[in-house]
């Protein structure tokens, strides 16, 4: 089934400094209540957001780009959606980068991986000089 | 600005009790802090009180898991205690190694861990 979009608002928190993780955990967090998730479930997509908001000012060129967050629902389900992008370098290898433990930047390597077990739907859009988008989606339970 | 974080010195016992959000700057701070706080007083044990975190990220988990390794080679002994519910849950589905740190529920299970450690040497691993 298609998802929808839940609410007509979208929000949209640029992400440049250090200082906007806690604004993209905090509107992640705000939309998961509102789309009815449980607290484990709120949890994990903040967290899964935190870490994909904290790829864009590592990897990404000069370390900006923005994360999209609204409520979706597919039938009779909700859930929250969140569409990070930047316009880095891009990911030249993703298979790789989605394995536990790789990094080119001394992580630990679990920020994709982590991130993909933490929702329900993650993919992951990359290609040499047009950046790259990663689109998480946790449903309500 | 990010936040004040204080530690406290209770006896041979330092708490630092991590609250709300808090951006990067804050926690290497902390670390920086709790680590010349250790060396300084000679503390011999450190109680991280996490309760008040309702998210930690694998950063925010490496840099805590960092400062409970220093405190260690400084002779001190510490103990991560109130981990939430759903934050333990995420941690382990994240993938953050956290096994091989001291933890208790509350910090007052935490100052009993504490002195178990202080009179065995903390466990193996």
């Amino acid at each position: 089934m298609a998802t929808e979009l839940a609410e007509p608002r979208a929000l949209v928190v640029r992400i440049t400094a250090e200082a906007d993780l806690i604004l993209v955990r905090q509107t992640l967090r705000s939309e998961a209540i509102a789309a009815g998730l449980g607290l484990v479930d709120q949890t994990k997509v903040v967290t899964a957001g935190s870490e994909l908001a904290r790829n864009i000012l590592t990897y990404a060129t000069g370390g900006r780009g923005d994360v999209r967050i609204e409520q979706v629902h597919a039938g009779e389900r909700r859930g929250v959606r969140a569409t990070f992008h930047d316009d880095g370098p891009g990911i030249e290898d993703i298979e790789l980068a989605m394995r536990d433990g790789f990094s080119t930047r001394g992580s630990l390597g679990l920020g994709l991986p982590g991130s993909k077990r933490l929702v329900d739907e993650m993919t992951v859009t990359s290609a040499r000089g047009t950046g790259t988008t990663v689109v998480i989606v946790k449903w309500k339970r | 600005m990010s936040q004040i974080v204080p530690i406290l010195r209770i006896g041979d016992t330092l708490l630092v009790s991590l609250q709300g959000e808090l951006d990067d700057t804050a926690v290497i701070r902390v670390e920086d802090q709790l680590t010349r706080e250790v060396a300084r007083t000679g503390a011999t044990g450190t109680l991280i009180d996490v309760s008040g975190l309702s998210v930690v990220d694998s950063f925010i988990a490496r840099v805590i898991a960092r400062i409970v390794g220093m405190t260690r080679l400084l002779g001190s002994e510490a103990v991560v205690v109130g981990i939430q519910p759903a934050v333990a849950i995420t941690l382990v589905e994240l993938g953050v190694p956290m096994g091989h740190l001291d933890t208790a529920l509350n910090a007052e299970q935490g100052l009993t861990l504490l002195r178990r450690l202080r009179a065995n040497g903390h466990r193996a691993g």
